[in-house]
Formats: C-alpha cells, structure tokens, sequence
C-alpha cells in the first residue's frame, strides 16, 4: 500500500482502500475548513506547529513560575505587595507561601519535563520533520497523530486546571513520590492537586504512546524509495530513538500511576507502610514500599532525560553539518552511540536512588553502567567538535544555538561523572549541585536544541524567516545567562546546599550565599525577558517576517527542502523524490552541497 | 502507483507494524507490573495463597477463543462470510465469557479470606487484582474491536473483502491470549 493510499484511508475512513488503489496518483486537496485545518489537523505539518505553540505556552508558564520561586530564593526578606494581586492568597503580605513555594517548583519540573521539553521538543519536530525527511506523504497514522496532540490538549487542561484549584496544584516534586502523592492528607497540595495531577498525566502518557507509535512505524515503514536506514539524516535517528524509549518507558511508568491511584483511593497497600503522619496518626496501610514507586518511576523518568536530550543531539547534528559545509564527522558512530545511549537508559535507573535506600552492592553496578554512558556521549560530543573543525562556518542563529548545545552538553556531562559516583553522591545528593547538573545538560542544552531547530527551520514550517538580529541577541543573552545562572550553583552544591529548601536565611552555613542567590534570581529574570523576545519574533515573523524566496534558503541536502515553499498536506506535489544518497554530501567533488534527490554521477569520488 | 509503491508492496502493512509496536508497550507495562510484583514479594509481609481453580476454566475459554479467531481470519479469507461471522460471535461471547470468569475468580478469592482491595489489603492479592483486571480491560478493548469488524462485515453499502483490519484484530486478540498465559504462569510461580 503506497504513501498516499494510506493517507487517503485515513482522512476518509469509511471509503475501502481499493477504491485509491491506482486511481489517485497525485495528492488532491480535499476542502479544508477552518476546523479541519487548524484545529482537527491530520497534518502532520499543522500538528508539529499546534505542539510547539502549546510547548510554548507552557514554557512561558513554567518559566514564570521559576522566576516567583527565584525570588523568594533571592529576596526573602522582601515583600512584593503585587504578589498578592497575582496569586492571591498564595501570595499574602507579598511573600510566596511555602505551600505556593512547592506547587511552584513541582510545577515547573513537571510542565517543563513533559509538556515542554517531551511534547513541545519531540512533538513538534517528530511531527513535521520525520514525513518530510524520510520522504512520506504524512505520517502512518494522520489520525492517530491527531489524537496525540488532543491528548497532550487535554492533558494541558487538566494540569492548568489544578493551578486554580483551592488547595492548589500538587506540591511534593515533580517525581511524586509517595508518600506525599499517596496521600491526600499529607499536604494541601497532595488532595485535589495531586488528583488532577495524576490524571493529566495519565493523559499524557497516552498522548506519548500515540505520537511515538506514529514516529517509529512511520520512520521504518514509509521511507520513499532509496531511502535506506543508512542514509537517513540524523534527527531521524534521534527521532527514532527517541520515539523507542518513549514507547518502551512511559508505560512503565503509567504502571507505576495505576498503583498510586490504588494507593490514593481504594486502600491498597503498594507503597503505602504504618507510617505515622502528624494530624493523622497511624495509617491501617501495612507493607507497602516507597522504593517500588521509585524504581517504577526512574525506569521512565531516566529514558525519559534521553527522550528530552536525544531530539536535540540530533537537530544539532543536522545543523552543525549543514551550516559548516561539511559532511557530519562519523555518521556511523553518531547513530551507534545514539544507540548506545537508547540501550543504556534503560540500565541506568537506580542512580537516582543511590542514597534512598537501594542496596549498596546493587548501586556499583549501577554506578559502572553510569559512567559507561560517557563513552557514546564523548563520541558525539568529538564528532560535533570534528565536524566543525576547519569548516566554512555561518553563523545563523541555528548554528549559534547548536554550538551552544554542545557547549552546554560539556559542561553538564562533566558533572554527570560526578553524580554517577554513588560514593560522592553521599554529598552530593539534593543539593544545588544537582540542580546545576541536570539543567545544563538537559534542560538548558535541549531548549537551545529547540531553539536552533525553531531557527533553523522556521522557514519550512511558516514559509518565512525569523529576524536574525533578534535572534543573535537571544542567542548571547541567553547563552550568558545560562551560564551565570546555574554556574553558581555548583559552588553552593558542594558546599551542601540542598535543594527544595523555602528559606535559606535562617542557617548559619548558607549564609554566605545571600548575594549569590540574589544575583541568579536577577539573571534568571532578565533570561525570562529576553525570552519574550523570542516569542516577539517568532509570532511576528509568522505574519510579517521576511517571506522565503528560494525553497532551499540554507543550502540543504535534506528532502524537506525539496518541497514548494508552503506545502500542502501530502508534502509533495507529484511523485515522492527518490533518494540516491546519504544526507551529508556537503563540500563534496568541490560542490558546495549535494541533495539527496541527485543522482551518483559517473566521476563522483566515492568516500560514501 | 508512484515508485514509492513497488517497493512498499514488500514491507509489512502500517498498520500492523504500528499494532506490533504497540503491543510492545503494553508488554512493557505488563512488564513493569510483574516486575513490581517480584520486587515487592521479596521483601517482609508477602501474603502466599493459592489462585483459584476458575482461573484454569477462563484459561482454556481464552485458549478456545483464540482457536475460534483463527479460523474466523480463515473463514474471511475464503470469504465465507456466514461462518466468518459465526465464528466472531463465537469469539466475542467468549472473551466476554473469560471477563466474567476472571471477576468469578476475583469472588473467589475475596470469600476465601484474600481481600484484594481495600484497607486491610495485602499487596500480594492487590496485585493479582489490577494485573488481572487491567488484563480484562485489554480482553474487552479487543472485544469493542472484534464487535467493530464485525458490524462492518454486514454492512451492505460497502463490500469489503480488506483482510487486513480482520488480521490486526486477530493478532491482537492472539496477544491478550498469551498474555494471560504468560500472567497466569507468572501468579502459579510467584504463589
């Protein structure tokens, strides 16, 4: 079954499939209104952008909320009487109440793990680049791909919904360990908060499920002729992979939720024991396990930090390739070590749980399986640097942002080996240092992953280009701030600082670190601001920017540069391109770059 | 047909690749669920008793069920329409049947003194219920799929001899069956 019978199939379901079979053999447009278009888009292309304008919303929302708990971390003792206007009674006499403190932070991760970093990254660029790459008329499933993003909608509802309730969203860590989120008497947050919580999640999951069924089927079964595995670019690897851990992990983790939900409601015992709670007394609960959320939580939650970073490793390879003009430094090792990389995330877990209570024995394994993943990241972290090396480098935005990446990556891959250690982890577990480590090589380095995939391929996806001054200042401001923010961080880890704490100005010891924390919480909002910038000139762009004139604007091999300026739904108009080569013919028998639709010549050298 | 199609012809459907990976992830999850179960059943306050004998019976309906399915995608093949819907029927009346023979089983033990849910629960029997009962869930998601197939093989409007919907429901239906087995393997061990 082609490309296009399948599409068909699915935009009119009930008509059989061999009614398409040979009679259609170019795309016709069917009469798209407004609905069908923008809002129950089957289009892989509309459904990419739909998740990244959600992602963003989400990423102002979330970015906010860090900016209120940073000022309570920066100014304690100051009062902001327009607190009290925004958030109300979470916010009485101008200060963040500790309750709002740990719905704020819980919120945060949450929303930035998953609805940010996992929906808006892997979602939107999954979605409008893997049927565009691989050379597909749209995805296996355009209706399945549907259901994705309404899912991941109503997931958003249900987790902006729990922000408004009276007992406010859920407050015990983005990790929802029990017992705080098993029961609801253990904190406010922990009651209605935690329900919705556990719902939206649940929600998402599903949502997950459905896009990364879609990316793997699609990526293995609707490549357009020549298209081998071999000669896919390497954000489709990325996507790929990216896309297996998802399938593989979330429902691990949705396993772990239906415990908890037993737990929280019907009286189970799972991870609930005889603890005593204060107000409360006893519970009746006997024998439950507090480790087994842990460990049924951390075989998602660590695929899940390569289910954030991978998509970026692999834009960032497409990017620093295309814009050095030069082929990508060891093709072969980038998609084994994103191989190696997918095969140990699923090995490395219990790292997270060294001092919780896992067996010591048990932790040095997990210890060596840590520290292996050293290995593949410092081959991509040398072939990034190899593939830059003596290139004819320009520096769009894009490119600024995917050296960035890889700036960032070293520096937070560094205190990974730290963290792997479980002998340092005695002191350096929950501290600041933390906190440092996994926002620079996962949070930060995979929004400037975002960032340089929005850059770079805004073109394809509004038919214009983003200002590329405002581009260069976001770029360096937020680069700097990067940095000054969570560089510190380090230095207040290793001197024990632990984080989740309200107030800090009460201890002696951390006394010293007033000043600084007072100097992150400014940085961290003039990075807000300069954020908005880029929501400026991103919706901006979209309707006024400076419109494409040429399909091809950064002179790329790829096949989403082969399509009309703005493409229909169906991509291509006519056959789908076949493809004669890999995607990093650039540089090549001294032609600048050659797409992967040219055909091999007779005098072609032949080093690939 | 553009190019593209001749070689597409080889490959495996879309659609029963994506059913392939999807069963992966329910494994996964089922994986995860097992997993827990061993995890926990080490460690003190594990309540042993022994599965009731109506899981045997849902067992061989299961198995039946799958017999049946089977010759239903054959009979469709054939195109013989009237025993293809025979033997769906036949199918659907069994899963329902092996649904109601799991909550028999459930009874069973709740009044045999193993409180599955509720406060007082031990987790041993707690797991055997939402294992099982997520199980069911997947038995009667196959169920609303056969039931849809079906209603679509009367259907006068349209002939439809595509068997490829008839395969995936079969395959899947296949999936839950061995999936039991595999949890009722499991249970027999751990207990």
């Amino acid at each position: 079954m082609s490309n296009e019978a399948t599409l068909h199939a699915n935009v009119d379901v009930m008509v059989p499939h061999e009614i398409h079979h040979g009679e259609h053999h170019e795309i016709h447009h069917h009469h798209e209104s407004f609905i069908s278009k923008y809002v129950f888009s089957q289009d892989h292309k509309m459904i990419g952008k739909q998740f990244l304008i959600t992602g963003m919303f989400w990423a102002v929302l979330g970015g906010l909320m860090s900016v209120l708990f940073r000022l309570q971390l920066g100014y304690p003792d100051s009062t902001f009487p327009w607190l009290e206007d925004l958030i109300g009674k979470w916010g009485k006499g101008g200060h963040i109440s500790a309750e709002a403190y740990y719905a704020l932070v819980t919120t945060h991760g949450t929303v930035l793990v998953f609805f940010v970093l996992t929906a808006g990254l892997s979602g939107t660029f999954a979605n409008l680049l893997i049927p565009l790459q691989v050379g597909a008329r749209d995805m296996a499933s355009p209706f399945m791909n549907m259901l994705s993003y309404w899912f991941f909608f109503m997931a958003s509802v249900v987790m902006l919904s729990s922000i408004f309730v009276e007992t406010g969203p859920f407050s015990g860590g983005w990790t929802a360990y029990p017992p705080l989120s098993a029961l609801g008497s253990a904190s406010p947050g922990s009651k209605t908060g935690m329900d919705l919580w556990i719902i939206a999640m649940a929600l998402f999951v599903v949502s997950s499920l459905l896009g990364g069924l879609n990316y793997i089927v699609t990526i293995l079964n609707m490549r357009t002729k020549g298209m081998s595995m071999t000669r896919l670019p390497l954000t489709i690897w990325a996507l790929f992979f990216t896309a297996v851990l998802g399938v593989l992990s979330f429902p691990v983790l949705l396993s772990g939720f239906i415990l908890l939900i037993f737990d929280r409601n019907f009286g189970t015992s799972f991870y609930l024991s005889d603890i005593y709670v204060n107000g409360v007394g006893a519970l009746p609960n006997e024998g439950g396990s507090a480790i087994l959320f842990q460990h049924l939580f951390w075989f998602l939650g660590h695929p899940e930090v390569y289910i954030i970073l991978l998509p970026a490793m692999g834009m960032v390879s497409e990017i620093l390739a295309t814009n050095a003009r030069k082929p990508i430094f060891g093709y072969m090792a980038m998609v084994g070590s994103l191989f190696a990389i997918a095969i140990l995330a699923f090995l490395v877990w219990a790292h997270h749980m060294f001092v919780t209570g896992l067996n010591p024995f048990l932790g040095s394994i997990f210890v060596l399986l840590t520290l292996l993943i050293a290995v593949p990241s410092a081959i991509k972290v040398f072939n990034w640097i190899t593939t830059l090396w003596r290139g004819n480098i320009r520096f769009t935005p894009a490119m600024l942002f995917a050296i960035g990446f890889v700036s960032l990556f070293i520096s937070g891959g560094l205190t990974g080996i730290w963290l792997g250690n479980s002998a340092l982890d005695i002191h350096l577990h929950d501290t600041y240092f933390v906190i440092a480590h996994f926002h620079i090589v996962m949070g930060v380095a995979s929004m400037f992953g975002m960032f340089a995939g929005i850059y770079h391929w805004f073109p394809k996806m509004y038919g214009k280009y983003l200002n590329n001054n405002l581009g260069y200042i976001h770029f360096w401001l937020t680069m700097i701030g990067a940095y000054l923010i969570f560089w510190p961080m380090h230095y207040e880890g290793l001197a024990g600082m632990p984080r989740r704490y309200y107030d800090y100005s009460a201890w002696e010891s951390f006394k010293q670190f007033v000043e600084l924390n007072r100097f992150i919480s400014t940085v961290a909002m003039i990075v807000f601001a300069v954020q908005l910038l880029f929501l400026f000139n991103f919706f901006y762009s979209i309707f006024k920017g400076r419109k494409l004139t040429t399909q091809n604007p950064w002179g790329s091999n790829t096949l989403e540069w082969t399509t009309p300026i703005n493409p229909g739904h169906g991509n291509w108009v006519g056959e789908i391109p076949e493809v004669y080569r890999w995607a990093y013919d650039y540089g090549k028998d001294g032609k600048d770059f050659i797409p992967q639709t040219t055909p091999v010549g007779a005098d072609e050298s032949t080093d690939h | 047909m553009t190019t593209v199609s001749g070689k597409q012809h080889n490959r495996i459907h879309p659609h029963k690749f994506t059913l392939w990976v999807a069963m992966g992830s329910i494994l996964m999850m089922f994986a995860g669920l097992t997993s827990a179960v061993i995890v926990r059943s080490n460690q003190a306050n594990w309540l042993e008793f022994d599965l009731p004998i109506i899981f045997w019976y849902s067992t061989f309906v299961i198995l039946l069920s799958s017999l049946t399915m089977h010759l239903a995608v054959r009979a469709f093949k054939s195109r013989e329409m009237q025993r293809y819907r025979m033997l769906i029927t036949i199918t659907v009346f069994l899963g329902l049947l092996f649904g109601i023979l799991q909550f028999v089983g459930f009874a069973y033990l709740n009044n045999h003194g193993v409180q599955l849910l509720g406060q007082g629960s031990n987790p041993s029997a707690s797991f055997i219920a939402i294992i099982t009962g997520l199980h069911v869930l997947h038995v009667l998601g196959g169920v609303v799929a056969l039931l849809v197939i079906f209603f679509r093989a009367y259907s006068s409007r349209v002939k439809n001899y595509n068997s490829v919907p008839v395969e995936i429901a079969a395959t899947y239906w296949h999936f839950v069956d061995i999936l039991w087995i595999y949890l009722f393997i499991f249970f027999n061990a751990v207990h």
